[in-house]
């Protein structure tokens, strides 16, 4: 599976060339290192593992630095991707230029953390009448009734914390590669907070 | 750097005329219809100008046969060709929303009349322009 480590800079909005505005998020990514590979024979699986984002070297402990080979830096995300389509050798550096080719990518990041939610919120409940002497607002309802089953089923939806869960945006369009800024644009919303670490990966549902 | 500015300086249009709340402009617009493409003439006063930088919006008001009709249009939209200042008008607001309750004359505004020996400030920038 393709894919590349990148960071959220936020969302803006362009015109495409039919004069058509679109909603677009922008993307950065910075040298994705290859650190490490796994193989067939060795670990039973193919993969590479890559990193990006300097790590400071007092945050660094000695086995972590022990995953890295001489020449390369510590780096602070690490991701292993199953079988890359790309040839790659531990050391190569990859950019946004891999998905030059590429219409449609899926996006995988921590979302908006929302705190303790009522089920209006969490759940999509209806909620009931706001007036006229209703005593029902945005109450959960039943959830264990009398006789029977005189108990709370499992997985009952009810209040609680909601968000900051890890989240995928599934084939979101992309507007725009800009290899010189080594940033891209996609169409509509990802997940999570600027400046938070996203996984971007070629779209599993459509064909290219 | 900033990513998004870099983004947005891309999409900037580089002569946007200079009008504000209060004139009467005329808009011409692209329009695509198929492969065909044909320029609308829409032509009203502008009653508010909303948001800053490539995403700065004006609405147009007319009167189209009795009725009120309003468009928004974004100021850098690579599908207006030209803005034609028709007659710049004489407000005090920067927002006329109190124009659609009024019909017939009270709708009516003043022209903007610059006297000579006066100096208007110039407003080359889009900034300048929502503050006169």
């Amino acid at each position: 599976m393709l894919g590349l480590i990148a960071k959220k800079v936020g969302m803006t909005q362009v015109f495409d060339e039919t004069g058509i505005l679109i909603p677009v998020t922008v993307i950065r990514f910075e040298k994705n290192v290859v650190i490490g590979q796994r193989t067939q024979e060795k670990n039973g699986y193919n993969a590479v593992v890559l990193g990006s984002f300097e790590k400071k070297k007092s945050r660094v402990s000695k086995p972590y630095a022990g995953q890295f080979t001489e020449n390369i830096t510590p780096k602070s995300v690490l991701k292993e991707l199953r079988d890359f389509p790309i040839e790659c050798k531990v050391g190569d550096i990859l950019g946004v230029e891999v998905f030059e080719s590429i219409r449609f990518v899926d996006v995988t990041a921590t979302s908006k953390g929302k705190g303790f939610q009522g089920v209006v919120k969490r759940y999509h409940f209806g909620g009931g009448r706001a007036t006229h002497g209703s005593k029902f607002h945005r109450e959960p309802g039943s959830t264990g009734q009398c006789t029977y089953p005189s108990h709370t089923f499992k997985n009952v939806k009810m209040p609680g914390r909601m968000g900051r869960e890890t989240t995928t945006i599934q084939n979101l369009r992309i507007v725009q590669v800009d290899k010189d800024n080594g940033m891209m644009l996609v169409c509509g919303a990802v997940p999570g907070v600027r400046d938070s670490v996203l996984l971007v990966r070629k779209a599993v549902k459509k064909a290219k | 750097m900033d990513f998004i500015r870099t983004v947005e300086a891309s999409q900037k249009k580089a002569d946007l005329p200079d009008f504000k709340a209060g004139d009467t402009v005329r808009v011409y617009f692209k329009i695509v219809e198929g492969k065909t493409e044909r320029i609308q003439l829409y032509e009203g006063l502008v009653i508010c100008m909303k948001n800053s930088s490539v995403r700065r919006t004006f609405t147009v008001r007319k009167n189209s046969y009795g009725v009120g009709v309003e468009r928004v249009f974004p100021l850098s939209s690579p599908r207006i060709q030209k803005i034609e200042i028709v007659r710049p008008g004489r407000v005090r607001r920067a927002k006329l929303y109190y124009i659609r309750g009024k019909i017939g004359k009270a709708a009516k505004i003043k022209e903007l009349i610059k006297r000579k020996g006066i100096i208007v400030p110039s407003t080359g920038s889009e900034e300048t322009t929502a503050a006169t």
